[in-house]
């Protein structure tokens, strides 16, 4: 995995609300003040915006379909009509890419949503109802975690079979652990608040406790827990369509384009290089805002 | 005869640890009547706020209730199952802690926090829980009510807070209000002002039991003191009594700690030591190792709960021979 993940995920679970709402700051605010101090996430932020803008109006962008074959101008060097190239079947490899980068981006932001909620979910009741259910739940996610995350995504997608539906699934399987084990340790050090403690006192019931005080209370740790998990997606997605096991053709997925470009690596390499470019722009760009957002909502990198 | 609205009869609170039981709070009875103010004091660590929790039913694991009576106006509370008990939280019952700096989520409105409690105890729309909610502000004498309500808690002041801490205990009305140690982090101009609102509280009929290791807090507005040590209460009496007469040598020690600014006082005297380990209490008076009247029979025989006068008992050999 990228960097140091285990470590970032540890300093994720230290963030403290207080760092932004203590100062009364807004989102527009927090955004602000990462453009003032962090300038390569801000960067980040912005060529995650494009990209997801390019994605969303692919089709207004480009003359081609994303399926369109030409035969008679199979692998294409890139040219004015063609500003890529062209790919085995002769589609138009920007084409492709702009129309990959949606499921991509999907990719990257679903499976992170759903692994964030149902790891949050498990990891506060967790944390906050200990006992069997915390036994159960942290001993099923060792579990999960004990395997090479690839390995199990590559068996999930074996047995479930291809499909972006199934790659959700199985991002989400694979992701939901280290969320709820974060979330875990954030509630135990919630739960033993005294407003905890107060809320108790004047009768609120213990689901409401984990809705209202405590699942708020680890939002900042969420968000980036969010950030951080985006590119793992999009790299397993990539990996998993690479060993054909993902997103199947005629679809366009950067993963799947690799993998189809493999095999022309000499004769035509903007086929990978372009799709292989566009998964490390957009993975690097997500680490950074990743560690951008740490940095601006940890109150100990904070100057003055 | 007065009416009471909490009774505690022979309460007992058990830890059970892998090192072995210990017993926080050892067969405690204590009595609030009706439309007063009672006190606990006692060190820390002597078991005031476990009896406090167990009054509430918020005892955590691997501690529990082992024995004893909680008497709630008439009702015996502590058999209830933990849903009847949450009812009661809040509407009949209710505390306020020591920390208002931490005592409020950060992430949710002031008003709000204190209107879920009104929401939670009765059925009433959004509208009627927030003017239930600024007429709690008013009577906790908090200034703007209407633009406190809005506000976060890091937004307002330690004595503001505690106010908010008191108008969410009290929104609902309750007949019995915890305060532990409800001004210990507060200044003393602060303080005198929350214990007037204490005092205000009691006449419009909520009993107040005042938790606290503060004797000036103690003598200016509790009616009856018990006092507390190692688990168990070593002294009870009213007030006026306890100041004048102290019989026990803890308690006696407890005043002689208190530096009083119009006598010309010499050195401070201090009790020596600290509470023991409740792992390992003495065999005999818990409070033998540290006391300086500790004769022979003090290290044998632990001493019971013996009225001397009506209305004031003590758990000592040498203050009953």
């Amino acid at each position: 995995m990228p960097w140091n993940r285990r470590k970032r995920i540890e300093r994720a679970s230290d963030l403290r609300l207080e760092s932004q709402i203590g100062e009364e700051e807004r989102f527009g605010d927090l955004m602000r003040r990462m453009a003032r101090e962090n300038r390569t996430a801000m960067a980040s932020f912005v060529i995650i915006v494009l990209m997801a803008l390019a994605a969303i109006l692919a089709p207004l962008l480009t003359p081609y379909a994303e399926t369109d074959m030409d035969l008679l101008n199979r692998l294409a060097p890139p040219s004015a009509a063609h500003l890529l190239g062209t790919d085995e079947g002769g589609r138009d490899v920007l084409t492709r890419l702009l129309f990959g980068a949606r499921v991509s981006l999907l990719i990257g932001v679903v499976p992170a949503l759903l692994s964030l909620i149902l790891g949050a979910l498990m990891g506060v009741i967790a944390g906050y109802r200990g006992g069997m259910a915390d036994a159960i739940i942290m001993r099923v996610a060792d579990i999960t975690l004990a395997f090479p995350s690839m390995l199990l995504a590559m068996v999930i997608m074996y047995s479930l079979g291809g499909g972006i539906v199934n790659v959700f699934l199985t991002l989400t399987l694979v992701n939901w652990a280290n969320v709820a084990r974060v979330v875990r340790s954030e509630t135990l050090r919630i739960r033993s608040g005294a407003f905890v403690e107060a809320a108790r006192v004047i009768g609120v019931s213990r689901d409401r406790i984990m809705r209202r005080h405590i699942l708020p209370n680890c939002l900042p740790t969420l968000l980036v827990l969010f950030t951080l998990n985006i590119p793992t997606s999009i790299l397993t997605e990539s990996s998993l369509s690479f060993l054909g096991l993902g997103i199947q053709p005629p679809n366009a997925s950067w993963g799947l384009m690799i993998n189809t470009g493999r095999q022309y690596l000499y004769n035509a390499p903007w086929l990978c290089f372009a799709p292989g470019a566009a998964i490390m722009l957009i993975v690097l760009a997500f680490n950074f805002l990743g560690n951008g957002l740490l940095d601006v909502l940890d109150p100990r990198q904070k100057k003055q | 005869m007065e009416r009471m609205t909490l009774e505690v009869r022979h309460l007992f609170v058990r830890f059970r640890t892998e090192k072995g039981v210990i017993t926080p709070v050892n067969d405690v009875s204590l009595q609030v009547p009706e439309g007063s103010i009672v006190g606990i004091v006692g060190e820390s660590a002597c078991g005031k706020s476990m009896t406090a929790r167990a009054v509430m039913g918020l005892v955590r694991a691997p501690g529990e209730v082992t024995g004893g009576e909680i008497i709630l106006c008439g009702r015996d509370i502590a058999s209830l199952p933990e849903k009847a008990r949450r009812q009661l939280r809040g509407s009949e019952i209710s505390m306020i802690f020591q920390e208002p700096m931490t005592s409020l989520n950060p992430v949710m409105k002031v008003g709000k926090q204190v209107a879920e409690a009104v929401l939670l105890h009765s059925r009433c729309t959004w509208r009627e829980a927030r003017e239930r909610t600024l007429a709690a502000f008013r009577d906790v004498e908090i200034p703007e009510p209407e633009a406190r309500f809005d506000c976060y808690p890091h937004q307002l002041s330690g004595g503001l807070r505690q106010r908010v801490m008191i108008a969410m205990a009290t929104v609902c009305k309750p007949r019995l209000l915890i305060a532990d140690e409800p001004t210990t982090a507060l200044d003393v101009t602060v303080e005198a002002q929350i214990l007037k609102l204490l005092e205000k509280l009691r006449d419009a009929s909520t009993s107040v039991l005042l938790i606290s290791h503060n004797l000036g807090v103690i003598a200016r507005v509790c009616d009856r003191v018990y006092v507390m040590y190692a688990g168990q209460i070593v002294e009870q009496a009213e007030t006026e009594v306890l100041f004048k007469r102290p019989l026990h040598p803890y308690t006696q020690g407890l005043f002689w700690s208190v530096s009083s600014l119009r006598e010309g006082c010499e050195t401070l005297k201090t009790i020596p030591g600290v509470v023991p380990n409740l792992r390992h209490l003495p065999e005999g008076c818990s409070f033998s190792l540290r006391c300086d009247r500790c004769v022979a029979a003090c290290e044998k025989e632990a001493p019971g709960l013996v009225e001397i006068e009506p209305g004031h008992a003590v758990r000592c050999l040498l203050a009953t021979r």
